[in-house]
C-alpha cells in the first residue's frame, strides 16, 4: 500500500488516538509537575491609640482571580511524587530509622495510601489472573464433555459475568453481602456470630472484591480455552489414548500444551486489566480497606470540589509506569518476533 | 487395564460436570436473586431474619397487597427519571459505536494492507494505549476541557470514548481484515480502481461479520464504562451507570435502596439481550484475539 494512501486510511484513527490518548498523557506530566495555588494572604495593620496590630486575611477575590488565570497551579517538581500520599520518601526512611524488624517497618509503609493501594493492586492483580486461567480451563473442559443440547444454554449463562456492567455487577454482589442481603446473613448464621460483617474486616472485604473479580473474568478464559479445546488435534489425543494414557494424563500431556499460546495471550489481557481494578471497588465500596491506583485517582480528582490535579498527574503517571513495566516483556517477545517473521 | 481407564475417565467427567454444575449456580444466581428481589420490599430483599422472604415476599404482601411490586422501578424511572439517563446512555453508545467502526475499519484496513514497518509500530502503541487505565486519562482531559469549555457535555465523551476505543477496535479489525484475501482487493486495482474504491465496492461487501462482532465490543466498553462518563458528564447529561453510582449515595439515606436495585435490574436487562441475539459474535470476537496470537 502507498505511504499516502495509507496516510489517508489510518488518519482519523491516529488523530483520535493521539488528541485523546497520547496528548492526555503529556497532559497528566504537565500537571503532576504542578500543585495548586495558596491563598493570597493580605496583611492589614490596623492601628488605635494603644498600638498597631496585624492581621492576616485570605484575599478571597485574588485567590479566585489567580485560580481562573492560572488554573494549573504553580510549578512544584516532583514534590507531588515524594509527599506523603504518593511515594512519601520522608514517611518511608522515617519508618526504616524508628521500626525495629522488617515486619514493623513493612507494616508502617502500608499504611501509607499509596502504598497501600499498590499492594492491593499487585495482589489483586496476581491472584485473579491464575486463579482464573485455571477454574476457566477446568470449567471450559467441563463444559466440552457436554452432550451438545446443553451446551448453547450453558455458554451463554457463562457469559453473563463478563458482559455484566462491572459497576452494576460490584453492586448486585455488594447487596447480596450486605449484612441483611442474602450471603451476609447467611454466613452470619452459620457462624452464629451477628457482628460478622464482609465490609469492616481488612482481609474478607479484599477476599469479596478479588472473588468478585474471578467471577467477573473467568467467563473470558473460559470461552478462549473451549475454542481452543475445539482444535486440538484429534490424532495426537487418539494415539495417546491407544498408548494408555488416562484422560488425566491426555490433558497434561496433549491439551494444555497445545493451549499453551492461549495461556499468554489471556495473562497479557488480564494483567492488563486487572492493574487497573477500579469499579469493583466502587460498586462493593471497599476504599476503606482495599484501595488501588486508579480508585486513589478517582478520589484525588473528586477531592470535595477542588479537584486535586497535581496528585492525580503524579498517582496516572506512576499507574503509567507500572503498565509499562507490566507490558515490557510482551512488547520484546513481539517486537523479535516480528524481526523474525521480517528477515 | 481398559476398565481402570474407563473408570477413572468417569470419575473425572462427573467431577468436570459438577464444576461445571456449580458454576453455572455461581454465574446466574446473582442475577436471579436480584431480579426476583427488584420486584419486593427492601425489608424482604435485605431480609436478615429470614432469606426466604425475598422469595416469597412476606412484607411486599404485608405492605403492598400483592407477592410483587413494581414500587422500585416507579421510584427509579417516574420519580428520579432514570429514562433521562436512558436516553443520554443511547445517544452516547449509538454515536461511540458508529463513529469508532467508521474510524476503526479505515485504519484497520490500511495496518493489515500495509507490510510497512510504521504499521508495526502503530499496532505496538495502540496495544499500550489499550492498557492505560481510562482513569489515568481522564485525569489528563478535565483541566483542557473545563479551559475549552467542553466539560459536561456528550459530544465530548462520545468522542473520548471513540478515542479509547480505537487501540482494541484496531487490533480486532486489522485481524479481521488479514483474512480477507489480498487477491480480492488487488484485482479491483487491477482493473483500474483506486484503492479507496476497491475498498469500497469490494472489501465492505464482505467485511459485515467482522465489523458487526468489532461493533458488540464497542457497545460493551460505551455503556459499561464509568470512568469517564461519571467524570467528564454534568448532572443533567449523565449516563445510566454514572446515575446508578449516584443513585447509591443519594436513596440510600432515604431508605430507597430499592430504586437503585431497580436501577440495576434495567442497566442489566440490554445485556441479557444482547447475548441472546449474538452469543456467537461475541464468543468468536473474544477469541479472534487469540487465534492471531
Amino acid at each position: 500500500m502507498k505511504h499516502r494512501t495509507f496516510f489517508w486510511f489510518i488518519l482519523p484513527t491516529l488523530t483520535a488516538m493521539v488528541l485523546f490518548i497520547a496528548l492526555p498523557i503529556v497532559s497528566v506530566f504537565i500537571q503532576s509537575l504542578h500543585i495548586e495555588h495558596e491563598h493570597v494572604l493580605v496583611v492589614s495593620k490596623s492601628c488605635d491609640p494603644f498600638g498597631c496590630i496585624e492581621t492576616t486575611t485570605i484575599d478571597q477575590e485574588a485567590t479566585a482571580q489567580l485560580r481562573k488565570e492560572k488554573p494549573l497551579g504553580r510549578f512544584n517538581g516532583f514534590k507531588t511524587y515524594t509527599n506523603r500520599s504518593h511515594l512519601a520518601f520522608a514517611e518511608v526512611g522515617e519508618a526504616w530509622r524508628t521500626s525495629d524488624g522488617l515486619p514493623a517497618f513493612l507494616n508502617d509503609v502500608f499504611n501509607l495510601p499509596f502504598y497501600r493501594a499498590l499492594v492491593f493492586t499487585l495482589t489483586y492483580t496476581f491472584v485473579v489472573t491464575p486463579f482464573v486461567l485455571i477454574l476457566g480451563l477446568a470449567v471450559a473442559v467441563g463444559v466440552n464433555n457436554l452432550p451438545k443440547l446443553f451446551k448453547g444454554p450453558t455458554i451463554f449463562v457463562s457469559l453473563l459475568p463478563m458482559i455484566v456492567t462491572p459497576l452494576v455487577g460490584a453492586l448486585t454482589l455488594f447487596w447480596m453481602v450486605d449484612g441483611d442481603g442474602v450471603i451476609g446473613a447467611t454466613l452470619q448464621r452459620i457462624f452464629n456470630d451477628p457482628s460478622l460483617s464482609l465490609k469492616a474486616s481488612g482481609p474478607l472485604t479484599w477476599i469479596t472484591v478479588i472473588t468478585y473479580g474471578i467471577w467477573h473474568l473467568l467467563p473470558f478464559s473460559f470461552i478462549v480455552f473451549y475454542a481452543g479445546l475445539q482444535t486440538v488435534p484429534m490424532d495426537t489425543l487418539e494415539s495417546a489414548m491407544i498408548d494408555g494414557a488416562s484422560k488425566w494424563e491426555q490433558m497434561i500431556h496433549v491439551i494444555v500444551p497445545h493451549l499453551m499460546p492461549l495461556v499468554t495471550f489471556i495473562t497479557l489481557i488480564l494483567l492488563m486489566d486487572n492493574f487497573r481494578v477500579f469499579e469493583p471497588i466502587i460498586g462493593l465500596s471497599a476504599e476503606a480497606h482495599a484501595s488501588s491506583l486508579s480508585v486513589i485517582i478517582f478520589n484525588e480528582l473528586r477531592e470535595s470540589g477542588r479537584p486535586l490535579f497535581g496528585a492525580a498527574g503524579a498517582t496516572s503517571m506512576m499507574t503509567i509506569i507500572g503498565v509499562a513495566i507490566l507490558l515490557t516483556p510482551v512488547l520484546i517477545r513481539t517486537w523479535r518476533d516480528f524481526n523474525r517473521k521480517g528477515h | 487395564m481398559i476398565t481402570k481407564a474407563k473408570s477413572r475417565f468417569s470419575t473425572l467427567t462427573v467431577l468436570s460436570m459438577m464444576l461445571v454444575g456449580l458454576w453455572l449456580i455461581i454465574a446466574a444466581f446473582p442475577f436471579v436473586w436480584t431480579l426476583w428481589g427488584s420486584f419486593k420490599v427492601q425489608a424482604d430483599f435485605f431480609s436478615k431474619a429470614d432469606w426466604s422472604n425475598a422469595i416469597y415476599g412476606v412484607h411486599t404482601l404485608k405492605e403492598t397487597g400483592s407477592a410483587f411490586t413494581g414500587a422500585g422501578y416507579h421510584g427509579a424511572w417516574v420519580q428520579e427519571e432514570f429514562w433521562r439517563n436512558v436516553i443520554n446512555t443511547s445517544i452516547v453508545v449509538f454515536f461511540t459505536v458508529v463513529i469508532s467502526l467508521t474510524f476503526g475499519t479505515l485504519g484497520g484496513y490500511a495496518l493489515a494492507r500495509s507490510g510497512q514497518r510504521y504499521a508495526f509500530w502503530i499496532l505496538m502503541i495502540s496495544l499500550v494505549f489499550r492498557a492505560m487505565p481510562h482513569i489515568t486519562l481522564v485525569s489528563g482531559y478535565l483541566l483542557p476541557f473545563f479551559k475549552w469549555n467542553l466539560w459536561g457535555i456528550l459530544p465530548t465523551t462520545i468522542i473520548v470514548l471513540v478515542a479509547i476505543n480505537q487501540p482494541f477496535t484496531l487490533w480486532m479489525l486489522h485481524s479481521f481484515f488479514l483474512n480477507i484475501p489480498k487477491d480480492m482487493d488487488e484485482s479491483a486495482m487491477v482493473d483500474g480502481c483506486t484503492r479507496f474504491q476497491a475498498f469500497r465496492h469490494v472489501i465492505i461487501p464482505v467485511m459485515w461479520p467482522g465489523v458487526i462482532t468489532t461493533g458488540l465490543f464497542s457497545f460493551l466498553l460505551a455503556y459499561n464504562d464509568f470512568a469517564v462518563t461519571s467524570m467528564l458528564l454534568s448532572g443533567e447529561n449523565e449516563t445510566m451507570i454514572p446515575a446508578i453510582a449516584s443513585f447509591m449515595g443519594n436513596v440510600q439515606q432515604q431508605g430507597n435502596v430499592m430504586f437503585a436495585v431497580a436501577a440495576v435490574v434495567s442497566a442489566t436487562a440490554p445485556l441479557f439481550v444482547l447475548v441472546l441475539f449474538f452469543q456467537r459474535q461475541i464468543v468468536s470476537g473474544l477469541t479472534a484475539g487469540a487465534v492471531k496470537g
